[in-house]
């Protein structure tokens, strides 16, 4: 063995890292040469009565005092914690320290590691983390920017008529989603639409705006609600959406204290209808749009009475899961029946809360629901 | 969520007597109290719990909106105190708490009767003729800081700690087991901290008070200490031997001998 290694005084001098020891308030006792040549102070300089604080940039003594002196004092070890040492010459020297407190003697050693370019690399990663962290709240926001565009800001105000609207993103609402829904006021009434169109995204999203903007212009030109859906039919295809859509459109007229409702229906789930003691569907189906080049649609009549509440729903509500059991229509209904006392918004809000949280409050899927309500 | 299980609360020692509420700073959790909480367990009711973000307190319970303020972590104060149902309450702050225990006794002067501050600071960015210890690019650079010592938590292993409280031992391999929190909402409660101004509020403390300052505390310097004093009237100051920001770990002994001869 060569007789170098046996002597312990050179073993800490010229150890490859900083030897540090200092009392449990900080007052640094004994440093190596390591550490003299990596801070550039002379000899006596640092132990008298200097504390290991003063060497710290001043954000990070802040951090020393808050986070590391509990640490160590209630594991009697710390590692890797990264800080800027001051220099001599008031340059910073990036290092990481990791420490053990021993407590006869009192005493806490610290060992110093320069981590000079390490810590310029994870700046970097963090710089990148940060820069990702962003874009990724920016594309959220644009997300839910773009999901707001496809519900309308308020709805008519139609005397003798309640309506209401609600909307849930899927999940987090990260993805746009392609659930829409509309009403607004025509030449002999009003006219509502809700759909869904297939896929999330931004494919989907210029989708379901087309969707939007084609049935708010088709009904200047179209007499009935299967001639609009025709119409978004039609322009689906032409534009080649690559998408298919699922719709319910309808026209609502006042006749007297009563309102007929004429809808139509294009792959879409029926509407519920709850009139007295019961709930039922209505409408008859009809093709998906944006799939074949002639679709089988028909209107069908309805009058509402006072008491009388209908809901226009996407597949979101229904087929929600909570483990493998689904949400479904028999539900839906039952609730419905039970909420038809209620004013529209009362309803709408019901819905959704009870859908949300039956998938334990995180939806897989867009949900849509919107509801009429004559007051009794 | 029950406060209990929002805040973490822990209540022990004597049923039937005066509450006496710990609470920790910034950059910890009830941990802090181990050393100095027990000393009153024969005497005392004792609370101690984990601020919203903190501990072990539900991560999922906290909120930009509520915690961009010192009142928000007030009112979690004043929730666990309404949960409990106490009044004339020993609160025992350190750092930041004996601002937020200065908060949420001006907002319920029933609730206490009492407050410790444990190196109370109500402004750590100087200001004219005002000395709190920092500049502002001080603090920015604590937050750099914070940045780089994520103390423990990765996004991998955070779910399964926090998914597995019950299995303390899923944490116990990561480096620094403590004080392990949620880096984002670390920031957040360090700008608020930093950020924060209360000495308009000092004057208004509606109860007695006792300000236990260190030696050589950096975060909370002496002069800051007296400052306090002199604000809040009919307080007492003890400057106590002890050094450092953390006389709850370093000198539990003073610690509690200090706030027995108070009480």
């Amino acid at each position: 063995m060569s007789g170098v290694e046996d002597d312990f005084e050179e073993l800490y001098e010229h150890a490859p890292c900083g030897y540090l020891s200092t009392l449990p308030d900080g007052t640094i006792i004994r440093v190596n040469r390591t550490l003299l040549e990596l801070t550039g102070y002379d000899p006596g300089e640092l132990t008298g009565g200097m504390r290991i604080q003063g060497l710290l940039a001043v954000g990070d003594r802040i951090f020393y005092e808050t986070h590391f002196s509990p640490l160590l004092a209630m594991q009697s070890v710390v590692r890797e914690i990264a800080v800027d040492m001051r220099r001599a010459d008031g340059t910073r020297l990036p290092v990481l320290l990791n420490a053990v407190m021993r407590d006869d003697p009192g005493v806490i050693r610290f060992c110093v590691f320069a981590a000079t370019d390490r810590r310029e690399y994870e700046r970097e990663l963090l710089r990148a983390r940060q820069r990702a962290e962003r874009s990724e709240a920016e594309a959220r926001e644009l997300a839910r920017t773009l999901q707001r565009s496809f519900i309308p800001p308020a709805l008519p105000e139609i005397p003798g008529l309640q309506v209401a609207g609600a909307f849930r993103p899927a999940g987090r609402g990260d993805l746009v989603g392609g659930d829409f829904y509309d009403m607004y006021e025509t030449a002999g009434g009003w006219a509502l639409a809700l759909g869904d169109v297939c896929g999330k995204g931004v494919d989907a999203a210029v989708v379901t705006s087309l969707a939007r903007y084609t049935l708010r212009a088709a009904p200047i030109r179209e007499p009935s609600p299967s001639a609009v859906l025709s119409a978004l039919n039609r322009t689906l295809l032409r534009e080649r959406a690559g998408r298919f859509v699922t719709a319910v459109y309808g026209q609502l007229a006042p006749v007297g204290h009563r309102f007929r409702l004429t809808l139509s229906l294009a792959g879409h789930p029926y509407p519920l209808w709850a009139s007295g003691d019961a709930v039922g569907e209505i409408g008859r189906p009809g093709n998906v749009l944006g799939l074949l080049p002639r679709v089988r649609l028909s209107d069908v009549d309805v009058d509402l009475a006072p008491g009388d509440a209908v809901l226009f729903y996407t597949d979101g509500v229904v087929e929600g899961r909570r483990d493998k059991e689904m949400y479904g229509e028999e539900r839906l209904r039952c609730l419905l029946g039970a909420s038809r006392a209620m004013g529209a918004a009362g309803i709408a809000e019901a819905i959704v809360n009870e859908a949300v949280a039956f998938q334990s409050g995180l939806p897989r899927d867009d949900i849509a629901v919107m509801v009429l309500k004559i007051p009794s | 969520m029950s406060v209990m299980v929002r805040n973490n609360v822990r209540v022990t020692g004597r049923p039937d007597g005066r509450p006496m509420v710990f609470a920790h700073g910034f950059g910890c959790d009830q941990n802090m109290w181990r050393l100095v909480a027990p000393a009153f367990e024969d005497d005392y009711r004792v609370v101690l719990f984990d601020y919203v973000g903190s501990g072990d307190s539900d991560l999922s319970a906290y909120s930009p909106e509520r915690y961009s303020s010192l009142q928000g972590y007030a009112q979690d104060v004043l929730d666990v105190c309404a949960e409990l149902g106490l009044t004339d309450a020993v609160f025992v702050g350190h750092s930041v708490s004996a601002m937020i225990g200065a908060l949420a006794a001006i907002r319920e002067p029933a609730r206490f009767g009492a407050l410790v501050m444990v190196g109370p600071s109500p402004r750590y960015i100087d200001d004219e003729g005002y000395v709190g210890g920092f500049s502002a690019a001080d603090i920015e650079e604590l937050l750099e800081s914070l940045d780089s010592n994520y103390l423990g938590w990765s996004g991998a292993m955070a779910p399964v700690i926090m998914g597995n409280p019950d299995r303390p031992e899923l944490g116990a391999e990561l480096t620094n087991s403590f004080c392990r929190t949620d880096p984002e909402i670390a920031r957040r409660f360090a700008t608020v901290t930093f950020m924060s101004d209360n000495r308009a509020d000092l004057s208004r403390v509606p109860v007695r008070c006792l300000i236990l300052q260190c030696a050589q505390d950096v975060i909370a310097p002496v002069e800051v200490g007296r400052f306090v004093h002199e604000s809040i009237p009919g307080s007492e100051l003890v400057l106590m031997r002890a050094t450092g920001h953390c006389p709850n770990l370093s000198a539990p002994g003073e610690t509690i001998a200090a706030i027995k001869a108070f009480v």
